[in-house]
């Protein structure tokens, strides 16, 4: 384990980090006007770290154990996975992202280096074996996620949701790090390994009240109930590109670290853990269901909506076997799709003023205005709500089956009854945007780089997607795999 | 004799301080920032006492990590502060309200 060799496999990181760093010293001396070419920058230095991530990937089916800095992080197939959507999200965010601010004459090459800064926290959260990595990974993703919450200084709103992000998420930190602590002190290590050595026997409460505390903070980050009351407001607020990134990168990220977390060093104790993870799964879906119904801002209505989707990930993940964990992946990677597409449809609809739109009222009548985006925004919302010719579908399938093979039957049959009750407030998309009037003007071109990113996340979530499910299977498997080898 | 028993009391009750402080709060943005140093001093503290009690210096390499990251937390949670203060004119807990559903 020499040091060139854990530089190689921290390679993405510190990749992104020296761009970052660059890239910050352009924007400092380059100030507004350098903003586009640090955004092309920042996406070619993502691309460049998604393709290093998917080389990585290759490596670590090879079996070769990827440690590097003694275990305090490691290059394995799950790690890589979930480093290739988490980038691609981001990449996925930068495209669509310069239109909007512009619009307020408030993008600055800030705002690429902070997507940077972040990506690279994520990739640590995701790749951490060590709770000191988990922390700093998590912190660095979390910081720089609330400065792009309030991005929109002269907006009270973004402003808002940048306090109640930072008092919510410093909160979540909190707990979680305390819960570390106590892991800490009662397993005598920091290290996974360790603690799961350490945990295999019996469970102390003062490790048991660690294991509550770690997940309780990180269903803070994935925003999962009841640790969900920030997620509407934070989405609502925040500058809709954000808000995308918000619900696609850091959730593959804290998912990401609370699958780890939960199947390397908690493995040992399944049953302190699962009780927890399906009441999660279960109040999330209901929640996330019910709570969308009323709501007349879309951003809203997706922010619970991706509560409800983190429910049915949950369900792959209380089934605790390899099955269970490549459901959640193959899941994460058709939810990130959906989400990005969503979001980009949204940044689409504008006022011939060019300002963005939110609400139902905005859509009504989308069908005459726009056609494409409508039938765009239609198979979007069908495959959210897992309707079976959309590749949505196939997510909520892999997780329930993990769940039956695990014989968590009830598990899954109530998972499926509450995915009904969301099945209502995609079907008002239908309505509003088919059969009522269309009741305000709407700009009626949108910029080409948009239609790439949707025609992109569209393709793979139309029925042509499920050419990629054994593709998919297989890469999932491979990323459960890493756990099991390192049992 | 001064055991860890009572290290990691003092840390539960300041954790614990820590945590109403941000609930029950409802006057002013300030105390929430002060609530979470709170809670990550007493994370601080658990690090330190099992540190000493597990004669392994792991947790105190960690309190040094808290103890930075937090002050980076603090900074930006002021920075945040500051441009809602501008744009509000306010920083009472009660007048967060603008986003609601």
């Amino acid at each position: 384990m020499s040091f060139a060799s854990s530089l190689y496999f921290t390679g993405a990181e510190v990749g992104l980090s020296l761009t970052g760093l660059v890239l910050l010293l352009v924007a400092a001396w380059g100030g507004q006007k350098s903003a586009r070419m640090v955004t092309i920058l920042a996406v070619a230095g993502l691309f460049g770290a998604a393709i290093f991530s998917m080389h990585l990937f290759d490596l670590a089916t090879s079996e070769v154990a990827g440690r590097a800095f003694g275990d305090l992080y490691r290059a394995d197939a799950f790690g890589s996975f979930g480093k290739v959507l988490i980038y691609l999200a981001a990449i996925a965010v930068l495209m669509v992202t310069p239109r909007f601010f512009d619009q307020r004459g408030a993008y600055r090459p800030e705002y690429p280096v902070l997507m940077l800064f972040n990506a690279v926290g994520m990739g640590m959260m995701v790749s951490a074996t060590d709770l000191m990595t988990l922390y700093i990974g998590l912190e660095m993703s979390s910081l720089s996620s609330y400065v792009l919450a309030s991005f929109l200084r002269q907006d009270s709103r973004s402003a808002e949701a940048g306090l109640k992000y930072f008092v919510l998420g410093g909160l979540a930190s909190g707990i979680i790090l305390y819960g570390v602590s106590l892991v800490y002190g009662f397993t005598g290590g920091t290290s996974y390994e360790g603690i799961r050595a350490a945990l295999e026997a019996d469970l102390s409460t003062g490790a048991l009240f660690g294991v509550v505390f770690v997940l309780a903070g990180m269903a803070f980050k994935i925003s999962a109930v009841p640790f969900h009351m920030w997620t509407p407001d934070v989405y609502e607020g925040a500058p809709t590109p954000v808000t995308a990134f918000f619900a696609t990168a850091p959730k593959v990220a804290a998912m990401g670290m609370l699958v780890r977390m939960a199947m390397e060093p908690f493995a040992g104790q399944v049953e302190a853990w699962r009780q927890i993870v399906i009441f999660a799964a279960l109040a999330s879906i209901v929640v996330g269901a019910l709570g969308a119904i009323g709501q007349q801002n879309l951003k809203r209505l997706l922010a619970y909506s991706s509560i409800n989707n983190v429910g049915f990930i949950l369900i792959g993940l209380a089934a605790a076997t390899p099955a269970g964990v490549a459901g959640v992946m193959t899941y994460l990677a058709i939810y990130v799709a959906m989400t990005v597409g969503s979001f980009t449809a949204l940044l689409m609809l504008r006022d011939p003023m060019g300002n963005n739109l939110e609400t139902f009222a905005d859509i009504s009548g989308l069908s005459t205005k726009r056609p494409a985006l409508a039938w765009c925004l239609l198979a979007l919302m069908f495959s959210l709500a897992g309707i079976p010719p959309l590749f949505g579908f196939w997510g909520k399938f892999v997780v329930f089956q993990a769940a039956v093979q695990a014989d968590l039957v009830a598990l899954a049959a109530m998972g499926i009854a509450a995915s009904v009750i969301g099945a209502f407030y995609y079907l008002k998309f239908i309505k509003v945007m088919f059969f009522d009037e269309p009741t305000r003007e709407l700009e009626t071109e949108s910029p080409l780089g948009h239609w790439v990113v949707l025609g992109l996340s569209v393709l793979v979530i139309s029925p042509l997607g499920y050419l990629l499910t054994i593709p998919l299977g297989q890469w999932s498997a491979a990323a459960a795999a890493s756990f099991t080898a390192a049992m | 004799m001064i055991g860890i028993e009572h290290y990691l009391v003092v840390s539960a009750i300041l954790f614990v301080i820590g945590v109403l402080g941000i609930f029950l709060n409802r006057k002013n943005i300030i105390v929430i920032l002060m609530a979470i140093e709170l809670i990550l001093l007493s994370v601080n503290i658990n690090l330190v006492a099992f540190s000493a009690y597990l004669t392994d210096m792991i947790g105190q390499v960690f309190a040094m990590f808290v103890l930075t990251v937090a002050s980076g937390e603090a900074a930006i949670g002021l920075a945040i502060l500051v441009i809602y203060f501008r744009s509000r004119g306010t920083i009472a807990v009660d007048d967060a309200d603008r986003l609601k559903g």
